[in-house]
């Protein structure tokens, strides 16, 4: 499937507060459902640039939840403010218009597509990178993949998003564990300590892991997935002008040599395709 | 139906070397894409000689509109490029302008002789000004170097040679005019300017090349009036460029002597600009009251 040509107006129709982070909601009345994985490239209409001159490039934002609407997909976005874009975008309104450009790059694979062995999923999120991984939960959930979830947060503050999007009837869903640094709630370290446990034991070499999160943790998801042979699908992020190609922008260096485009290659790359994760 | 150095095109409005891939664009949006080319030309990135993987990131940074860049342009190489992507790039539906780049002149020769070749290519566009290859500035700078290059490549090709002029320097008209004394059909303004920004977390350059080349919004008012100084003083037709983000910014740089215009940074931001810019230029051009 293919992108609609171009960006589009959407209207916004809910800005939550989550935590420290914003959850708001599109309603994309042309575009196809997203897969999992995949990323919208948003910018305010209003606010957008004015005054100071930023922000003035759209954001490249994955999509946590999608789901049918009257008259289109209404698209959900988790959002933390840390610059002069995602500031805006934290602060759009119910009826407001924001640009949007995509469903944009790949999306995840099935454990059945990366290895016909495999059986089961285990999905690491970590801070405002647990977005994907709830849309990819979910679907993961509809195909019956058996799975567990590990998300780590540094403290509550950063743990936005988590009652939305992980929890249904008021409680945690059951294939979720937690980490917090601060120790706030679950196991208190990283949830890459939770990640060397599972593939300490024998359930892990059937399964495929899939992660998105702060370079850092995609960096040791990476090596502890190497170190025990499982397969692993990183969602990555990288500064990003355009999101279709053009602006070169987003190279990720290949373990070979060379780059890859992350907007067109990614988001999503095999573990084994990319070369040690950098610190952005 | 503006006439450009006898190619037809369906309006003024042509894409900037490096800004769009369409090949690219093709795969994540489909045929849409052709049915609404939003160019009536399309430019390809600059092909060097040899394959070039591109700078190290960080290669971009925003700036207060604009952003600073320093690809390194990364390309498959002559060979590569002939090979793949020309018969791809020739299925879009306008003419194909091919942007090429050599740090000496047997080498630009080369590919200019390579390139002539090819009936898929209606015109040759020689980057002497890309700010981000040390060796690409040089010949740009110096109108006599650029009246050398011209006179050694003239001889190559029956197609029309465009030079890309850098703006990074005091007199942009003298090395017009040399370029047209060596034989250039048309000139292409402007390039990005050297630019850098320090990523204030670590207080270092926040490119990992240093330094980059400036485009976007901010730069257009530098742009027009370096077009200005060139069409003041060379015949030739000059394709006029920088920060152009509406029709009523192309009708400046048209109402200041531009034959045509290109988008670059704006099709990052919408990647229908060009159409969009197209669409409106008419009324811009002799309806609406230019915002000078």
């Amino acid at each position: 499937m293919t992108a609609p040509f171009g960006r589009r107006l959407c209207e916004v129709t809910e800005n939550q507060v989550s935590g420290g982070y914003r959850i708001f909601s599109l309603l994309d009345r042309e575009g196809q459902a997203p897969e999992p994985g995949q990323f919208y490239m948003l910018a305010a209409a209003q606010g957008w640039g004015e005054g100071g001159g930023r922000p003035f490039l759209p954001r490249a934002i994955s999509v946590a939840e999608a789901a049918p609407a009257k008259s289109g997909v209404r698209l959900d976005f988790l959002i933390e403010g840390v610059g002069p874009g995602t500031d805006r975008l934290c602060e759009v309104e119910a009826g407001e218009g924001v640009w949007v450009t995509g469903p944009l790059g790949n999306s995840f694979s099935t454990p059945k597509q990366v290895s016909p062995d495999a059986a089961g999923a285990i999905l690491v999120g970590g801070g405002i990178g647990i977005a994907p991984m709830a849309i990819w939960r979910r679907h993961l959930v509809e195909k019956g993949v058996p799975l567990r979830v590990l998300l780590g947060f540094r403290d509550e503050e950063h743990s936005g998003g988590l009652d939305e999007l992980f929890c249904s009837g008021g409680s945690l869903c059951p294939d979720v564990r937690l980490a917090s640094e601060d120790g706030h709630a679950g196991h208190q370290g990283y949830v890459t300590d939770l990640l060397a446990a599972m593939l300490a034991g024998d359930d892990a070499a059937s399964a495929v892991v899939y992660a998105c999160g702060p370079p850092a943790m995609l960096e040791a998801v990476r090596s502890l997935c190497a170190e025990a042979e499982v397969a692993c699908e990183l969602a990555m992020e990288s500064p990003m002008a355009c999101g279709f190609g053009a602006c070169f922008g987003c190279a990720v260096p290949k373990p070979e040599g060379g780059y890859l485009r992350l907007c067109v290659d990614g988001p999503v790359l095999r573990g084994d395709a990319v070369a040690e994760v950098a610190h952005a | 139906m503006p006439d450009f150095c006898g190619i037809r095109l369906k309006h003024p409005v042509i894409n900037a070397s490096g800004t769009y891939d369409a090949i690219a664009a093709r795969k994540v949006f489909g045929d849409a894409l052709l049915e609404d080319f939003p160019f009536s030309a399309f430019v390809s990135k600059t092909i060097t000689p040899e394959p070039r993987a591109g700078n190290e990131p960080r290669r971009i940074w925003e700036t207060p509109a604009g952003m600073i860049n320093s690809i390194g342009l990364p390309n498959k190489g002559l060979e590569g490029f002939l090979a793949e992507d020309l018969p791809q790039l020739a299925q879009l539906p306008v003419p194909l302008i091919v942007s090429v780049m050599a740090t000496n002149r047997e080498d630009f020769g080369r590919l200019v002789s390579a390139v002539e070749a090819r009936d898929e290519v209606a015109a040759i566009e020689l980057n002497v000004s890309c700010p981000n290859v040390h060796s690409g500035l040089i010949v740009g700078e110096q109108p006599a170097e650029t009246g050398a290059l011209m006179e050694a490549l003239r001889p190559l090709t029956e197609k029309p040679l465009i030079v890309k002029l850098t703006p990074n320097v005091a007199d942009p008209g003298s090395v017009a005019v040399a370029a047209e004394g060596g034989g250039a059909d048309a000139v292409s303004l402007i390039n990005t300017l050297k630019a850098s920004a320090i990523d204030p977390l670590t207080r270092e350059p926040a490119l990992a090349a240093g330094h980059g080349g400036l485009s976007g919004p901010a730069v257009r008012p530098i742009a027009l009036q370096q077009l200005r100084a060139v069409t003041a003083v060379a015949e030739i037709p000059a394709i006029g460029m920088g920060g152009i983000a509406s029709a009523a910014d192309a009708a400046e740089f048209l109402s200041a002597g531009a034959a045509l215009v290109a988008v670059g940074t704006e099709s990052f931001r919408d990647p229908r600009a060009g159409s969009r810019i197209a669409n409106g230029l008419e009324t811009a051009m002799y309806e609406a009251p230019l915002r000078l």
